[in-house]
């Protein structure tokens, strides 16, 4: 079955992102705030019902994806082949939850449809499908898939001439694949200026901290190395995340890296940072304490 | 045989002709390559649409998923290496990048088979059938001269989906005759009742040459140019069931290759006695094109061997 759009989403997204960028900046990261956790407790439905799910890196990518969703990409859920959309490339695919649960919010679908997450011959299988869900550009799954991509899409968009923007989302441990460093070989010897690739630096893999499996560090000069602008900055701070999402850059710049340093599992003090948070699934009074936390806060 | 009196063609200069057309004709036309523009014959390209040749350097993984992106963005790209590199480096990303997500990508094989054959088996692209013709979405071509190399480089430019397509190094004939090239369809380039002899690439000559031999001793042997490996032409092998047996003849593995769909097809559908000539389960080893034609049994002597066995016995059944 298709999914289709919800009625007046991209007017109403318009409005979403026009009122954030000028909106003071307490009240434009309130609001952010009040979307991402919106977005996690529709995240901690899918999962809880499905029994199956990656809420840790779900919850370590939530606010990232809800700031690019709701405050930057210039996109439009009624029309998600727009020729001159931005394009977001979410890489880590085993974060498709909190990437449905942010189209849903977004109205590229209605949010009712998040309910056949996981079921047999739902759209939404455990790994974003381009095919099957409007609004995935490609589909992921296997790790260091989403950079190379990327790195076409804004060679595309530099042939065309056009102004549009290209992000991709990776893992921090999905950087050991080899892949990831022939693309950031490539764009920047392309100065693919409107490339942002933000790495959502958790520090676990799927069995352990990325350090203590084949580490990382230093992760800042390994990307300023391969020509990158590169900023760290925290990837649960929304206003910064709004605003070096956003930022102005002319098109024969380098590409930008952010390595948005996140939490694991970050929004359930009890999911927090714990490496069997990976996949682990919440029983039913986890859920519901979760939930509690994720409203409160 | 009479093919060396023919001139001989690299169809690698075919396609870079055919390319530079379509991208005369096509502003979304792009090439991407490996740090091939040489191998893969796409100087003049470069020349020519200096923008448009993205050359991602040594990086095959790249290479594929930056295609696809290209196709994200509208581009009709055209990703070109040497056959084995392609495939074996970079099959994951065929798979995800490209079939999976059902990307408007064209990926240009060069040099596959034995083409490299001097430089040993690493070379070789000889799995290449096996690999992507498992991959739902894929349409798997390999054109046997330079017109039908035009014609099918031209096909793939105005399908809308994902396409492999083999371009040989290695040197060919013109065919005769020339039936003009139709994605899913064999061409019958030769009718005969006793037995149907299947070629595919640059084997397609060597069976023509075989039929030839075969005729002057009285068996009639069909001939069908089998470009698309996938989807197969199911038509022309039921029709193929109905002659003595069908011998597949592929510069490739035979374990998944050509002979393998054949064979998954007709097992079902009509079973029908058939030999498989290609590679067998062994790394190649190290010689020129022609040496491992005939090292592998692929070579007109070996084609003629295979259809008298089989030409013989299905006039023994039915008489």
């Amino acid at each position: 079955m298709a999914l289709a759009p919800v009625p007046g989403a991209t007017a109403r997204l318009a409005a979403i992102r026009r009122e954030l960028r000028e909106a003071p900046p307490a009240e434009r990261a309130a609001r952010l705030r009040e979307l991402a956790y919106a977005i996690r407790r529709s995240d901690l439905e899918m999962i809880s019902r499905a029994g199956q799910g990656h809420i840790g890196g779900d919850y370590s990518a939530a606010d990232i994806v809800t700031v690019l969703y709701f405050g930057v990409l210039d996109i439009r859920p009624e029309e998600p082949e727009w020729a001159e959309r931005d394009r977001f490339v979410l890489s880590k695919g085993h974060a498709a939850g909190i990437l449905y649960a942010a189209l849903a919010h977004a109205g590229f679908f209605p949010q009712a449809e998040l309910a056949t997450f996981l079921e047999p011959l739902s759209p939404l299988n455990g790994h974003p499908n381009r095919r099957k869900v409007p609004g995935v550009e490609t589909s992921t799954g296997p790790l260091g898939h989403g950079f190379p991509v990327a790195v076409g899409m804004a060679v595309a968009a530099r042939l065309d001439g056009s102004g549009r923007r290209t992000y991709v989302l990776t893992g921090d441990g999905e950087l050991q694949e080899g892949s990831n460093w022939e693309a950031a070989m490539s764009a920047a010897q392309q100065r693919l200026g409107r490339l942002t690739v933000i790495v959502d630096r958790n520090r676990f893999q799927q069995g352990a901290a990325t350090e203590d499996t084949s580490g990382l560090d230093p992760l800042d000069a390994r990307w300023a190395s391969f020509g990158f602008e590169v900023r760290t900055l925290d990837g649960h701070d929304h206003e910064a995340l709004h605003q070096a999402l956003n930022g102005e850059r002319a098109v024969d710049e380098r590409p930008l890296c952010l390595i948005a340093d996140t939490v694991k599992g970050k929004g359930v003090s009890f999911i927090e940072d714990r490496v069997e948070w990976h996949h682990k699934v919440p029983t039913a009074d986890q859920t519901a304490a979760a939930f509690k936390e994720l409203t409160s806060r | 045989m009479s093919t060396t009196a023919a001139a001989l063609h690299d169809c690698r200069k075919t396609f870079a002709e055919t390319l530079i057309e379509l991208a005369e004709g096509d502003p979304r036309t792009v090439a991407v390559c490996n740090d091939s523009v040489g191998s893969s014959n796409l100087g003049e390209f470069q020349r020519r649409f200096p923008d448009r040749l993205v050359n991602v350097g040594i990086a095959e993984q790249l290479m594929v998923g930056a295609g696809a992106g290209l196709a994200n963005g509208g581009r009709i790209p055209f990703v070109c290496a040497a056959a084995p590199f392609l495939t074996g480096r970079a099959l994951e990303q065929i798979k995800a990048d490209v079939a999976y997500s059902r990307t408007n990508v064209k990926l240009c094989a060069m040099s596959p088979g034995f083409a490299y054959g001097q430089l040993g088996p690493t070379h070789h692209g000889v799995e290449d059938f096996a690999w992507v013709r498992t991959l739902p979405e894929m349409v798997v071509l390999a054109p046997a001269d330079p017109a039908e190399t035009r014609e099918a480089l031209r096909w793939a430019h105005r399908y809308e989906g994902p396409v492999y397509l083999r371009i040989g190094r290695t040197k060919v004939p013109d065919l005769t005759p020339h039936v003009p090239f139709e994605a899913g369809r064999a061409a019958l380039l030769r009718e005969g009742g006793d037995v149907t002899l299947i070629g595919v690439g640059t084997t397609v000559s060597t069976v023509l040459a075989a039929a030839g031999e075969l005729a002057a001793e009285g068996v009639e042997a069909r001939v069908l140019n089998f470009s698309t490996v996938k989807p197969l032409d199911e038509e022309a092998l039921l029709a193929a069931a109905g002659t003595g047996g069908i011998v597949t003849v592929e510069e490739a593995n035979v374990h998944g290759g050509l002979g393998s769909a054949v064979a998954e097809f007709l097992a079902v559908r009509n079973p029908v006695p058939m030999r498989l000539l290609g590679v067998r389960d062994e790394f190649t080893p190290t010689g020129s094109p022609a040496f491992l034609s005939e090292y592998f049994g692929i070579d007109a002597g070996a084609v003629v061997r295979a259809a008298r066995e089989l030409a013989g016995a299905g006039r023994g059944a039915a008489a």
